[in-house]
């Protein structure tokens, strides 16, 4: 103990007569730490101000802003329920849509394509990541929209019509459209984190499997099992960023707070009410009860990704530890 | 015996066949995920061909109702917000990841790592929100510069991610030969470490870059937009991005057909940045 | 040598001059309801003069919020401010916010029923009861009664509004607040309001593209926005019991019928008019401007386009399908503009 002591001292010693050599250093340091406290303060800031921002609508509505249904600016109601209840279900869906493809994609990549045809498809997927939100809403209203009031809505409504997911007038524009979209663009972001977390499996576990009989499809079932966590993670920054998807929903969801179980009925997320109300909004209590869902929006994806992230650092440790 | 031979080879076909059936199964996922790219560059390119000539880069838009116009002021003003938040983004993020690297293994540095990653996952149209009640309500003024900012903050976690990555690429030898020639830790980290993961770096600030010029949601509230030509930051800033959402929106025949027109102009933007950074880290690897 | 940076130095300085000279720009953001003029008005301005007004089509509560808040140099809207809203941006900004008609405009109610064309007839409570959701087929009987001559289709009535804070969604709202207890009680006006129904669109090109691009739609738009993408509106019944098409022509009659009565600060609705070829759902749009500005130049500037846009640029309006003010009140709103001052000094 005395010992560590007498050493930790030495050493504080030597670094201060070093760096009383080096001013540079010094400056270089603390000129880095800096910016990178700026970072830090910039996210707490951003929390701060949006706090700061609600707290006419938290005091007016507390909890209740979460689960009461209404939201009308004529009246001074703010109720966020059928927007959150619009961004979650928009979201889920997306996912069950997109999270078997990118399973699919990820295993095709990292198991079974040869490297020239990995690089390839691993670059156009990724395009799809790069593609601005705002062009995938054009393609929605111009391509995707017409497409399901035409075809889609349609034929689902004659043969499954007694489904209540699928009754009430083809729009077009409503929760189907946004939950294609949103599964086309959550897809590159699984699937790339999906396949690194596969690959970063060492070879041994397949080669054990096939070792004792095991055809490929069942020595990839054990390498998805060891995955799992680190597939939920990438699950879960995809979840981050449908949720927090804006333009590409504000154009195709319909824009209206309503709940209902129908898949062609308009719907509103967090994201697009603020796109669409925040420059207007003529009453404090109006703007507060916005940036109050600011707020909301802003504590969900912080949740959700600090538990993605989470996950993948820990399904990373986990295989360079052992 | 036979049968049981029977029985195991039948057992063995069929574990065959379900591991090839699913095996192609996840072949046509990654075809599924091709289908609707190919889709989206399909109709951009078809549908925005029709206005993309030389007009289109250097007039200004007409009002409603008149035919043709270009958006000049757009591409400009896309370029000069991405411009502002690479201005913004890129020190901060740049630096900020070198201190993680070099200085950044304890407490603070996790939390910092911590930060960015939720950065990072914060929704673009927050940011706008929170550039628009910081930036133009004191300002009283809806500027390019409030965008810009809006940008640099959607920067910063990309850029300061890879540069922490690339930085602990660098071999440690490279560093230690640095410090014995009796370069100081700055000067070493500098000369040495930074330029040898230049080319890493440069590759998150042109992927941080190509973002923001997609970026819409967070320029609404703060760049908003201009129908004129301006290169002033401190005022409204047409960009392409908005004049996709508005004309997308509109009812004018005209204005759709121009808005694919500029989504054709942005894709092309963000391959040639793209494109450019690649030629430009390829060279200055050669001559080194 | 000399000669030429001699020369350069004087191109930079007259391209320098030039830039500063056209950099006197005002911004604007507002109700989308009259954006088409303005977008004419302010393009014609600027080959004129050079000054340049960048108006931003973003919804009239957007128009309002931002003169409050002090981010734009003028504001539009088609809903006028109310009195709460007028004294909070006189406590924030310090100067009285002045409402400045520009044009009338009508409300059209478009559909989008192929086989139909022209020619459908509503009247206001039948139109409420579509917009509450009591009606949702085309051949509703309600309809049925109105059109005796139309096939109209065994249809789900798709029904759109708008999803920002809007003017036009004030006209509309007051028009059917007017006619219908019913809808007064339930929802009331409002510049944006708790829809019981039907799909939302920003701005007017919002809902009349939703109109455009679905069958069986019904939507508000502004007229201009109708007429220049070729969908159908209806004719509306008048308080006199009369089937009226919109036009300027029955705008300004419902304009002149009010016109005598219009108050001082020029904030009035003439929804639901009186005489027998006036449209019922019409209603002013309104430039917000401060009363005391802070920028000479702008001020001038501002008062200078405001004058102009009253005389000369009245000729744009009918050709875009506005109608033009009544003679009665361009005087009014001469006066108005008059109060307009710079640091509480007047403008020449």
């Amino acid at each position: 103990m005395n010992n560590e002591l007498s050493d930790s001292i030495k050493d504080k010693l030597t670094r201060k007569l070093i760096s009383s050599h080096n001013m540079g250093d010094f400056i270089f340091e603390k000129l880095t730490l800096l910016f990178t406290v700026s970072v830090f303060l910039l996210v707490i800031l951003m929390g701060y101000e949006m706090y700061q921002g609600s707290r006419l609508s938290i005091a007016k509505f507390g909890w209740g802003f979460l689960s009461s249904s209404t939201w009308d600016p004529v009246q001074e109601i703010y109720g966020a329920l059928p927007i959150i209840y619009g961004t979650v279900v928009s979201s889920a869906l997306a996912l069950i849509i997109a999270l078997p493809l990118s399973i699919g994609i990820a295993i095709f990549l990292a198991e079974i394509a040869p490297d020239w045809l990995e690089k390839p498809v691993s670059f156009l997927v990724e395009l799809l990541a790069g593609i601005p939100s705002v062009i995938y809403g054009l393609w929605g209203i111009f391509v995707l929209v017409p497409w399901l009031r035409q075809s889609v809505e349609p034929y689902l409504s004659e043969k499954f019509g007694y489904l209540p997911i699928f009754t009430g007038a083809p729009y077009g524009f409503g929760m189907l459209a946004a939950v294609l979209i949103l599964a086309i663009m959550t897809l590159p972001i699984i699937s790339s984190i999906s396949r690194d977390v596969l690959k970063s499996i060492p070879y041994s576990q397949r080669e054990a499997a096939l070792a004792l009989g095991a055809t490929r499809w069942q020595s990839t079932l054990i390498v998805l099992k060891d995955a799992k966590s680190g597939i939920l993670g990438a699950t879960m920054l995809g979840l981050g960023r449908a949720i927090g998807e804006t333009m590409a929903v504000t154009m195709v969801i319909g824009n209206r707070a309503l709940i209902s179980p129908s898949l062609f009925d308009p719907s509103y997320t967090m994201a697009s009410v603020i796109a669409n109300e925040f420059t207007e909004a003529t009453s404090q209590l109006y703007l507060s009860a916005l940036t109050e869902l600011a707020l909301v929006l802003f504590v969900i994806t912080i949740v959700i990704n600090a538990l993605a992230r989470l996950l993948v650092w820990s399904m990373s440790r986990k295989w360079k530890t052992s | 015996m036979e049968n049981k031979l029977m029985d195991s080879k039948y057992f063995f076909y069929r574990k065959k066949i379900t591991s090839s059936i699913m095996m192609s199964l996840t072949f046509i996922a990654a075809l599924a995920a091709i289908i609707p790219l190919i889709f989206i560059f399909y109709y951009t390119i078809s549908k925005g061909v029709t206005y993309f000539n030389f007009n289109f880069f250097v007039a200004m838009p007409k009002p409603v109702g008149e035919s043709g116009g270009g958006m000049a002021n757009a591409i400009m003003g896309t370029l000069i917000l991405i411009g502002l938040g690479g201005a913004i983004g890129i020190p901060i993020g740049i630096l900020s990841g070198t201190y993680l690297a070099e200085f950044g293994n304890n407490k603070f540095g996790f939390l910092v790592r911590f930060m960015t990653d939720v950065l990072s996952g914060v929704p673009s149209i927050v940011v706008g929100v929170v550039a628009y009640t910081m930036i133009v309500i004191p300002m009283k003024h809806f500027s390019a510069l409030a965008g810009g900012i809006a940008l640099g903050i959607l920067v910063i976690p990309t850029i300061t991610r890879t540069t922490e990555e690339m930085i602990r690429l660098v071999p440690s030898s490279l560093r230690e030969a640095g410090l014995a020639l009796g370069l100081p830790k700055w000067k070493t980290t500098i000369a040495i470490v930074l330029r040898t993961a230049w080319k890493g770096i440069a590759t998150g600030v042109l992927l941080g870059l190509s973002r923001a010029a997609g970026e819409t949601a967070p320029l609404l509230f703060t760049a908003l937009g201009n129908r004129f030509w301006s290169t002033n930051i401190g005022q409204p800033m047409a960009s392409l991005t908005v004049y996709i959402y508005d004309y997308a929106k509109s009812p004018f025949e005209d204005w759709n057909q121009q808005a694919w027109t500029a989504a054709l102009v942005l894709i092309l933007l963000i391959s040639i940045l793209s494109l450019l950074f690649r030629i430009i880290t390829r060279s200055k690897y050669k001559t080194n | 040598m000399k000669v030429k940076s001699i020369l350069a130095g004087l191109l930079l300085t007259l391209s320098m001059s030039v830039v500063a000279n056209a950099q006197l720009q005002l911004n604007g953001a507002g109700a989308t309801f009259p954006a088409v003029i303005y977008s004419k008005w302010f393009d014609q301005y600027k080959n004129m003069t050079g000054v340049q007004f960048n108006y931003q089509a973003i919804g009239s509560g957007g128009g309002i919020k931002q003169i409050t808040e002090g981010t734009v140099d003028f504001g539009a809207t088609d809903g006028p401010m109310t009195d709460q809203q007028l004294s909070e941006a006189k406590s924030k900004q310090g100067s009285e916010v002045l409402h400045i008609p520009t044009v009338l405009g009508a409300v059209v109610i478009s559909y989008n029923l192929p086989g139909i064309g022209k020619g459908l007839n509503l009247d206001g409570y039948t139109l409420s009861e579509i917009y509450l959701g009591k009606i949702t087929k085309w051949n509703d009987n309600a309809i049925k009664k109105l059109n005796p001559k139309l096939n109209l289709p065994n249809k789900a009535i798709v029904v759109a509004h708008r999803s920002d804070g809007s003017g036009t969604s004030f006209i509309f709202t007051d028009y059917l607040a007017k006619v219908s207890k019913d809808w007064s009680g339930k929802v009331g006006k409002g510049t944006s309001v708790n829809w019981p129904v039907g799909l939302g669109g920003k701005g007017n090109d919002g809902v009349a593209g939703i109109v455009k691009q679905t069958e069986g739609a019904i939507g508000y738009v502004e007229l201009a926005y109708a007429v220049k993408n070729g969908i159908h509106y209806a004719n509306m019944k008048n308080k006199t019991g009369k089937f009226i098409e919109p036009s300027f022509a029955s705008v300004s009659a419902a304009a002149e019928g009010y016109a005598k009565n219009t108050p001082a600060d020029l904030r009035v609705s003439i929804t639901d008019a009186g005489g027998k070829d006036s449209y019922p759902i019409s209603g002013y749009t309104w430039l917000l401007v401060y009363q005391n500005m802070k920028d000479g130049a702008k001020a001038a500037e501002l008062v200078k386009f405001l004058k102009w846009s009253l005389t000369k640029g009245q000729a744009y309006a009918t050709g875009l399908y506005y109608a033009p003010l009544p003679k009665q009140v361009v005087k009014l709103c001469e006066k108005r503009i008059a109060l307009i001052t710079a640091n509480g000094k007047k403008i020449k």
